[in-house]
């Protein structure tokens, strides 16, 4: 078991022919996820390595092969309207690698897809991986190895630094996933933690912030309130410089500076163990696994 | 990107919002020469991208043309935390009979834009908000339908009961959002909106923070930035397209991804050391911008100590071993250098930077350690 993706995932690969999405094409089929087609507009009715089809619409795409999941390796003019396109054609798992979509495109983009009752996951995140059965994104399948902890996490490198620690000490993972660190997200800590929560192969989760927002003191809330399962929380940007202001709007509408400190008091007062360091994160999931 | 006050009026103004007329002045001579022409008093205003200028000394109210003068000569060359003042705006003064409070912001929790307005304007509006949250009126937009007007008047009646100023400030709120979201802002304040004393509103103050990822496709907004008001060193980073924040320690950091790059700094700063920057080289593989990387952190005379933290993912790793032997022969390092690699090509990278006499780690708290013992001038741990 796991969350979001397994080995029933079946994959469409928006911007299949670009220099990304081919290049983490590959990567995925050799991981062993089913990637079913992919979309390039124009280069419908051609092949990708021989043996995947190529469409030029999701429309066609999903039509032909049934897919239930898609990932977008699209340059950011155009990601707003390749996730609009997926949810339309029925993806119910939208995941959006691309870097740089102006957070206005996603104010639009958000109730649409919600309409549509698909998940995203991104913008600007490095997707996810259910250890051994399927890989969606860029997180290399080799620091992985199948286990009963749940990963969920803002940035890319970071998890993956953490996830090879974890491997190297034989703490195996159920599903990693990367949410992104953009202002609007498809899917949050809380979205994450739910799933984890009610998936029977977790049995632990380790979750990485970052500095700014709220969106961490929010998921310790709901630990607090709706979690049975340990969760152990690490927050980067300890020793960040206290950010530009962003005027007087970003203090009012939040009501905090969104400070490591505060983030970690939150944890705390959840009960959750708090990683100091990354390499922490062996020791204190360790003692939770028993 | 931060916007300067008086650019965020001039796209106030392209909407229709009513600003006091005025004009920016790099020169106490420039600024006589605008008080004269627009009258007095006036208002000189520091234009640097921070919160406080007011508190500094960088605003000040003058009678005369002469005044003007001289309070632009003491203003100019000022600094005001760390930046140095390059150019005042010299406004007409406006006779202020009440200040209220308009912003628009790119919410998180939402995941919309969000306007916030209150009759309690002026400097002090955070206390307002966190003491008094009632008088503050927070409206979501839809943005398939954009501002209603019954949104707009909504807030027009809750600033002000007069009904010719509350459908002015309707207009305004109309004007404000289209502003907004021609120049692709993640956030659009007026504060303080002013009622004059012939019961008129006008934006006395403006800001603008444009979206990053907006300013591709909008070149006419790009082209505002204004590279004299950052530090070099940054502007420099932006052009290598490498993101960079410089600090005040003396460990040089060279890391991909923004998080890695925080949690390294964190590091760092657990051993004792003291982080001489935030510099994310991003996630694609390219030689090239572990050279710029290396030229950046060099220049700085604070750096005692270079250390890389590098988690090969879509980055190879062998790419920044070529992009370490390229830098170092084009500049021999005058500083140690500590190099922590993992991941994607690993075997090859240990191998050129092995050939090139470069020892490297793959384990991150080791790297970190022996690099804070090497900026405190000790022996390699």
């Amino acid at each position: 078991m796991s969350i979001f993706i397994d080995k029933n995932t079946t994959l469409l690969v928006q911007g299949i022919t670009g220099r990304d999405g081919s290049f983490h094409s590959k990567q995925m089929i050799e991981y062993g996820t089913n990637v079913v087609g992919g979309v390039t507009p124009g280069k419908g009715g051609q092949q990708f390595e021989g043996t995947v089809p190529i469409f030029d619409t999701m429309h066609a795409a999903v039509e032909a092969t049934g897919a239930n999941t898609s990932v977008i390796y699209v340059p950011p003019p155009f990601a707003a309207d390749a996730i609009m396109e997926a949810a339309a054609a029925g993806i119910k798992l939208i995941v959006c690698i691309t870097e740089g979509v102006p957070v206005l495109d996603m104010t639009r983009v958000y109730p649409f897809v919600k309409e549509h009752g698909a998940r995203l996951l991104g913008p600007n995140c490095p997707g996810l991986i259910t250890p051994g059965a399927s890989k969606v994104g860029i997180i290399p399948g080799r620091i992985c190895t199948p286990g009963n902890v749940g990963i969920v996490s803002r940035s890319g490198t970071l998890t993956y630094e953490i996830v090879h620690q974890l491997t190297r000490a034989g703490i195996g993972q159920s599903t990693c996933v990367g949410i992104g660190g953009d202002p609007i997200n498809g899917t949050n800590f809380i979205d994450c933690l739910a799933a984890f929560e009610a998936d029977p192969n977790t049995k632990a989760i380790a979750m990485m912030g970052e500095i700014g927002g709220t969106d961490e003191q929010e998921a310790a809330t709901f630990i607090k309130e709706n979690m049975t399962k340990p969760v152990v929380g690490f927050i980067a940007g300890q020793t960040a410089p206290p950010g530009r202001r962003m005027g007087h709007a970003g203090a009012i509408i939040s009501g905090s500076s969104g400070t490591a400190a505060e983030k970690i008091e939150a944890f705390k007062a959840a009960g959750m163990g708090v990683a100091q360091r990354p390499v922490d994160f062996v020791e204190l999931i360790s003692a939770r696994l028993g | 990107m931060d916007l300067h006050e008086y650019q965020a009026k001039e796209l106030l103004q392209a909407a229709g919002v009513p600003v006091p007329p005025g004009r920016i002045a790099h020169t106490p001579d420039e600024a006589e020469a605008i008080a004269t022409e627009y009258g007095v008093p006036v208002m000189v205003k520091a234009q640097v991208h921070t919160g406080g200028r007011g508190k500094a000394g960088g605003v000040k109210y003058c009678k005369t043309a002469g005044d003007a003068r001289e309070k632009a000569q003491a203003i100019l060359g000022m600094d005001i935390k760390g930046l140095t003042v390059e150019k005042v705006l010299v406004t007409v003064a406006a006779d202020i009979a009440s200040e209220a409070y308009v912003g628009i912001i790119v919410d998180r929790a939402t995941k919309k834009a969000v306007f916030m307005v209150s009759a309690a304007g002026g400097i002090d509006i955070e206390e307002v908000a966190a003491s008094t949250p009632e008088k503050i009126l927070y409206l979501p937009v839809d943005p398939r339908f954009g501002l209603l007007s019954f949104e707009a008047l909504r807030m027009g009646f809750f600033l002000y009961s007069d009904a010719k100023l509350a459908r002015s400030a309707a207009k305004i709120m109309q004007q404000l959002y289209s502003a907004f979201i021609a120049a692709g802002c993640s956030l659009a304040e007026i504060n303080p909106l002013v009622v004059t004393p012939t019961n008129e509103l006008m934006a006395v103050d403006g800001k603008m923070v444009i979206d990053d990822n907006e300013l591709d496709r909008r070149p006419d907004i790009a082209a505002l930035r204004d590279e004299s008001s950052e530090a070099p060193s940054e502007v420099d980073a932006r052009k290598a397209n490498l993101t960079f924040i410089k600090l005040d320690g003396d460990v040089g950091c060279v890391v991909n991804g923004a998080g890695l790059a925080m949690a390294t700094m964190d590091l760092v700063k657990f051993y004792g050391g003291e982080p001489a920057n935030f510099l994310d080289i991003g996630g694609s593989s390219n030689p090239e911008k572990v050279v710029n990387a290396l030229r950046i952190i060099t220049a700085d005379p604070n750096v005692k100590c270079i250390l890389f933290n590098i988690f090969g993912g879509i980055t190879r790793t062998d790419d920044v071993a070529n992009g370490i032997v390229t830098a170092t022969k084009q500049n021999p390092l005058t500083v140690p250098i500590v190099i922590r690699l993992t991941g994607t090509n690993e075997e090859i990278a240990m191998e050129i930077l092995k050939a090139n006499g470069f020892s490297a780690s793959s384990d991150m708290d080791e790297a970190v350690q022996r690099a804070v013992a090497l900026s405190k001038g000790g022996a390699a741990a």
